[in-house]
């Protein structure tokens, strides 16, 4: 697999699907562009691209696609400012920009010869850049034969990729477990509780799993706290960072955290590497 | 048969055989169809619960809105500690979500029995503090409205 990187410049991608996941957030499907490896955009399950609206800027957005379809290239996107509000308003046919892929995605190779079990923690609009490490695993079931996804969203329509979360539960060999913060009286029957009560009720032998955790970052410290507390070592586990990225190549340090620039040396970083510096607030 | 499951669950460990022998022949196992409540606000508290299999949602009714779901207890989760503080009314209501089967533990005479020896009273608090504890944290996570685009933050804007 060859992956080329558009690093500077960036190329119109058009979007082919649109699709609302949530009352804010949507997934997008563009068209792979036909100028990056004869249509094929070739990335790692966490890797990042940087995606904007010609004239108005660009955002850095997970790519939330199957890493083995490289034809298509899927993100899913939250509407939380002026350019991602722009993206998740642009109508299929139109086009977009994008650069990359950028950064360290999810371990997904080292995985293959340590832990036997996957245990994955997402929090809102965190499961989007932890799917494709879930395609992956699934698509590999000899290398990870125990798969647990844990999910947590805000209230159930905040959930994201609802229709393939029950297709998970229903259909795959992953267990999925998924809560709620607030059900308030929409008549869901799920879970109501933090996504970090999960950990507490999931079986799994803290000497062979490998943790993958996104979410916001206080949900990323007490899932970090309770994963240590069932006994699974920071070398075992893996963050998705997010800061201020502009350039993806480390050049601008917009994004830079202590010793590392989260474009580059992240998102994802193993846990142990940066144990010093989460819980800075000076930097 | 009592017995072997409070062996097993992590809440009673450290507690002797002759303890566990006599706390399961004050036990019992009841089961709740979907929608059944196990317990409704405001009425005298007096049991202890084990989930051992199911799903039960503390509820709070709201008139305008109906039931509102505060959290959910599944397996091996502890349900209920108002039988220990006055004035022991349930604060909630419990509603089973799924089929349920619960362990009940006689609360009077628990509280009795934690009363009398100390030891017991005091591995027992400790174990119901640790749940406290967890549940409050859990608690200030979901007040912090973490996945919202403007999370909420209580202090902002003060100047301390």
């Amino acid at each position: 697999m060859s992956a080329e990187v558009v690093v500077n410049v960036p190329v119109q991608a058009r979007l082919l699907e649109k699709r609302r996941e949530s009352p804010d957030t949507f997934t997008l499907t563009l068209e792979s562009p036909p100028s990056i490896s004869g249509g094929k955009f070739f990335f790692a399950p966490g890797q990042f691209n940087m995606l904007g609206v010609p004239g108005l800027g660009e955002v850095p957005i997970s790519i939330s696609g199957d890493p083995a379809n490289p034809k298509k290239l899927v993100h899913t996107v939250r509407a939380v400012g002026n350019i991602t509000e722009a993206i998740t308003a642009t109508h299929p046919g139109a086009c977009l920009t994008v650069r990359g892929p950028f950064g360290a995605g999810w371990p997904v190779d080292q995985t293959r010869t340590g832990s036997k079990e996957i245990i994955v923690v997402a929090g809102g609009v965190g499961l989007p850049p932890l799917r494709p490490a879930i395609y992956h695993f699934l698509a590999n079931p000899a290398l990870y034969p125990v798969v647990t996804l844990l999910y947590g969203a805000r209230n159930p329509l905040d959930l994201v990729f609802k229709r393939e979360l029950e297709q998970w539960t229903k259909r795959s060999r992953m267990r999925v477990e998924i809560t709620v913060d607030r059900a308030g009286s929409s008549g869901w029957l799920g879970r109501v509780g933090v996504v970090t009560n999960l950990i507490g009720q999931v079986k799994f032998n803290p000497d062979r799993v490998t943790a993958l955790v996104c979410g916001p970052e206080i949900m990323l410290r007490y899932t970090l706290m309770e994963l240590e507390k069932r006994g699974v070592g920071p070398a075992n586990i893996y963050v998705s960072m997010e800061r201020n990225m502009q350039c993806g190549t480390r050049f601008c340090g917009h994004c830079q955290w202590g010793p590392y620039f989260i474009c580059k040396d992240g998102p994802v970083f193993r846990y142990d590497h940066i144990k010093d510096w989460f819980s800075l607030q000076e930097i | 048969m009592f017995e072997e499951i409070l062996v097993r669950h992590p809440f009673f460990h450290q507690l002797n055989p002759d303890q566990l022998r006599e706390i399961a022949l004050h036990c019992e196992q009841l089961n709740y169809e979907t929608g059944e409540y196990i317990f409704k606000e405001g009425k005298k508290a007096d049991r202890f619960f084990l989930v051992l299999h199911g799903q039960v949602a503390l509820e709070i009714h709201d008139p305008g809105r109906g039931p509102l779901i505060i959290q959910t207890l599944c397996d091996e989760d502890l349900m209920g500690w108002s039988w220990l503080f006055s004035p022991n009314r349930w604060h909630f209501d419990a509603r089973a979500v799924k089929p349920t089967r619960l362990l009940a533990i006689e609360g009077s005479w628990l509280h009795e029995q934690i009363e009398a020896d100390p030891k017991l009273g005091y591995l027992f608090m400790s174990r119901v503090a640790q749940i406290m504890f967890d549940r409050l944290q859990a608690t200030r996570l979901q007040l912090m409205d973490i996945y919202s685009k403007e999370p909420a933050q209580p202090m902002r804007g003060r100047k301390l």
